[in-house]
């Protein structure tokens, strides 16, 4: 082979999930913020700040499957049959959330109904989620090419948490979303949201990480051999330094881009810390990357288009995002 | 009884695919249809175009709402029923489904925030440019879900090495030899079925005397359309046979329950297959039919089932009787659309109470025909998974119980069974509700205050 894509497939899928994470995170932690909201006025705005762009942010989680599919399909034949049941709830979960966005809007006798699954299908579809990653890191019983364990292997302690954590970190993100986007007593009660959320937050991160390499010697010896740890304690360092800068910023009245931003910087922390316990296996304690991989001719068939069609792709959603920038508002809804 | 997970993941992916691909049947057709209105309201400005068209963004934003949730449903089924076919085939559909992804799930979600709430916010140009983005965006998802579907059906452009398919063409494997027959044939089905939609809803106006001049503009317009696209589709469904007769034989056969190999075949209008007797009862059958169709020749030879081992054959009654339901449907779509182009000749086409009514019932027969149609064509296929090659029952992920796939099939039809009647009484509301009043908005881009001052003043 002349070329190794796969560094470069790695480094696309990753990206492609952290997006998703983040996009899809804060509408879903909107989601389940509108479990809490006061009223049907404080409903509409929530529904509003997130209506116009939900469906691309869902959009990549299609985009993170298909692409493990694509540049790792070993790792989707093995993975996702692990987590057959999270990814039902998962799937179910979203299908009566997304629904709620035209329904409640349509259906106003059942708006009760739609108005709980949105609350509650975002709260569980994010839970679900956590239990695939808490279940991914753990790693699947399998046998040569197939996943051999039990489809309810995946619920264990440590993925309930970490499902418990993710509702926490996207709760997160959806406050300090809603605090750009309302306004007055709407915005003061998002920040009380998102300091609670944040504090959860942080609690479930602390015991994930201390938990992790606890359960598992691997990373355990990532972390703490020398001279790794040199290194890599950076990263617990600079996640005390955000956490204190977050937390500023989300009991400061006068800034609102802020704890957005620093929150999403909480984010990649701890994605880079996944990835560094976890590197360079795609199947923990399985298969690495490179062994995982689809031929090399699929991996550069699609990566050229993908490289090319990428910045595209961000820079119309860039423009969906900037039309409707700004406060949400109650009046540009439906036609 | 033992339940059985290959039993059951198959009924699961037809019922999540089934249910799903109503609705791109439907907005893929829509999209292009409001695309137009949003045209000819852009170039002529003429206010009853924008109010068809905000009518129809209307029953748009539902189906394609529930068209994404049902559709993110899909690719998961890959990976969670059919693990082996994922890492046999990855090499080769992988990149299809993801230039899906990458060109036209993108495409779409990008302009169509801006399509449903974007009027007051962005000119009228860039409004119009969102409409057509959307339904390119519809149109490139048809072409890749395509591609990916003719591979399986008549695969080419790979090598097999340990029981995975390996690309050697890229231009074989997009341009497989069934692709370009199925992509118009189902576009133009699309299309259709959203035709009779349209012109069923508009006769049901009609019928209620409500939002008269709308809905003669929408059954005027759509039935030229129609008139056009229906004697296409049957040309292209003839072509589609064409082509399966020469790639896929034995599906042909199981579609004619054609038993033996023969010449100047007689036509099966109706017949009970009997799979293990390998003969059909009760057959009504027209002479010579047989091959003129298939072949354009009454001295053409067709195949047979028996040419073919048992184990290779398909189910031969369900292609067979889903085969008759489409063409049917077809033909009476063609009566209806020449019905309509005659009372237009007369100048009757808006006040014939009975053609209006006809065309009320005829608004769900294009969804009839498209599933159908896919019935027709996926079960011919089996029981192969990419045919001829890989099978059906070599593909299902082998972890899975019964249990499992029982727990998630229940799942999926209680949620479907709440998704699918709500929507279809929204959709139903909304129609009751007619077209609306009122102006365009100024559209002119983003007001800078809450209350701008009139232009000019």
């Amino acid at each position: 082979m002349i070329f190794d894509f796969v560094p470069i497939w790695t480094l696309i899928l990753g990206l492609a999930v952290f997006f998703y994470v983040l996009l899809d995170g804060f509408d879903l932690g909107v989601g389940i913020l509108y479990n809490f909201a006061s009223s049907t006025h404080a409903r509409n705005l929530f529904m509003n700040s997130i209506a116009p762009v939900w469906d691309g942010n869902e959009t990549w989680l299609v985009l993170g499957g298909l692409g493990l599919l694509a540049a790792f399909p070993l790792a989707f034949a093995i993975i996702i049959p692990a987590v057959y049941f999270p990814i039902l709830v998962m799937l179910l979960a979203l299908v009566f959330r997304g629904l709620a966005f035209e329904f409640r809007q349509r259906d106003r006798e059942h708006r009760g109904f739609w108005d709980h699954g949105f609350g509650i299908g975002s709260t569980i579809a994010t839970f679900a989620q956590g239990v695939v990653l808490g279940a991914f890191i753990q790693g699947f019983q399998v046998d040569g090419r197939h996943f051999t364990g039990g489809s309810l292997d995946c619920i264990t302690p440590f993925s309930l948490f970490t499902g418990l954590a993710l509702v926490f970190g996207y709760s997160l993100l959806g406050a300090c979303w809603l605090i750009l986007k309302m306004e007055d007593r709407l915005q003061t009660q998002a920040r009380r949201h998102a300091r609670l959320a944040f504090l959860g937050t942080l609690l479930a991160v602390g015991l994930v990480s201390l938990w992790t390499p606890l359960m598992d010697s691997d990373i355990a010896q990532r972390w703490f051999s020398w001279p790794n740890i040199a290194f890599l304690s950076s990263v617990p360092l600079l996640t005390a330094v955000l956490a204190l800068l977050e937390w500023r910023a989300i009991t400061d009245e006068k800034t609102q881009l802020k704890p957005f931003v620093y929150a999403v910087l909480l984010f990649s922390l701890s994605y880079l810390g996944i990835a560094i316990s976890l590197w360079p296996m795609i199947v923990p304690h399985h298969y690495s990357l490179w062994q995982a991989a689809s031929s090399p001719d699929t991996q550069i068939f699609l990566g050229v288009g993908t490289l090319f069609l990428l910045p595209v792709i961000l820079i119309y959603t860039g423009w969906s995002y900037w039309v409707f920038r700004g406060k949400a508002r109650g009046d540009i809804g439906y036609h | 009884m033992a339940l059985d997970p290959l039993l059951l993941s198959r009924l699961q992916f037809a019922w999540v695919i089934a249910w799903h691909i109503l609705l791109p049947a439907l907005t893929i057709g829509l999209a292009s249809y409001i695309a137009l209105l949003e045209g000819v309201y852009f170039a002529t400005g003429k206010e009853i175009w924008f109010r068809i068209s905000r009518f129809w963004t209307r029953i748009f934003a539902i189906a394609f709402g529930m068209g994404v949730v049902s559709g993110v449903v899909m690719p998961f089924q890959f990976g969670t029923n059919w693990s082996r076919f994922s890492d046999a085939t990855a090499n080769i559909i992988s990149p299809m489904l993801a230039y899906e992804g990458l060109t036209a799930f993108t495409l779409e979600a990008g302009f169509l925030g801006v399509l449903l709430f974007g009027r007051n916010l962005v000119p009228r140009w860039a409004h119009f440019f969102s409409a057509v983005m959307v339904a390119v965006g519809t149109l490139i998802s048809t072409f890749w879900i395509l591609v990916t579907n003719s591979w399986m059906q008549t695969p080419g452009g790979f090598r097999l090495e340990d029981g995975r398919f390996y690309p050697t063409s890229w231009m074989e494997i997009i341009f497989t030899a069934s692709f370009p027959y199925r992509f118009m044939h189902s576009v133009a089905a699309f299309y259709v079925t959203t035709g009779f939609v349209v012109m069923g809803v508009a006769a049901y106006l009609l019928l209620r005397h409500k939002s008269v001049a709308e809905a003669k503009l929408m059954l005027s317009v759509t039935l030229w359309l129609m008139t056009a696209l229906v004697p296409l589709q049957i040309l292209l469904g003839d072509l589609h046979g064409l082509n399966t007769l020469q790639h896929q034989p034995a599906k042909l056969a199981a579609i004619e329950a054609h038993w033996n190999r023969e010449t100047r075949a007689p036509l099966a209008l109706f017949a009970i297959p009997d799979q293990k007797a390998e003969t059909n009862h009760f057959a009504i059958e027209v002479p010579l039919t047989g091959s003129l169709i298939l072949t354009h020749d009454v001295n053409g030879e067709v195949p047979g089932l028996k040419d073919f081992p048992r184990a290779d054959r398909a189910p031969v009654a369900i292609p067979f009787f889903a085969f008759r339901i489409m063409v049917g449907v077809g033909l009476l779509m063609l009566v209806l659309v020449g019905a309509g182009t005659w009372l237009r000749f007369r100048r009757r086409l808006y006040d014939r109470p009975w053609f209006l009514r006809a065309l009320m019932l005829a608004s769900p027969l294009g969804f009839v025909a498209v599933i159908a149609g896919w019935t027709t064509t996926e079960v011919g296929r089996q029981p192969w998974s990419v045919y001829g090659v890989m099978r059906t029952a070599a593909s299902v992920t082998p972890s899975l119980t019964g249990m499992d796939v029982l727990i998630s099939l229940a799942g999926y039809i209680a949620a479907y069974c709440i998704m699918f009647p709500a929507g279809l009484w929204l959709v139903i509301r909304i129609v009751r509700a007619g077209v609306g009043t009122g102006a365009a908005p100024f559209g002119a881009g983003r007001p800078a205050q809450p209350v701008r001052p009139r232009e000019g003043a």
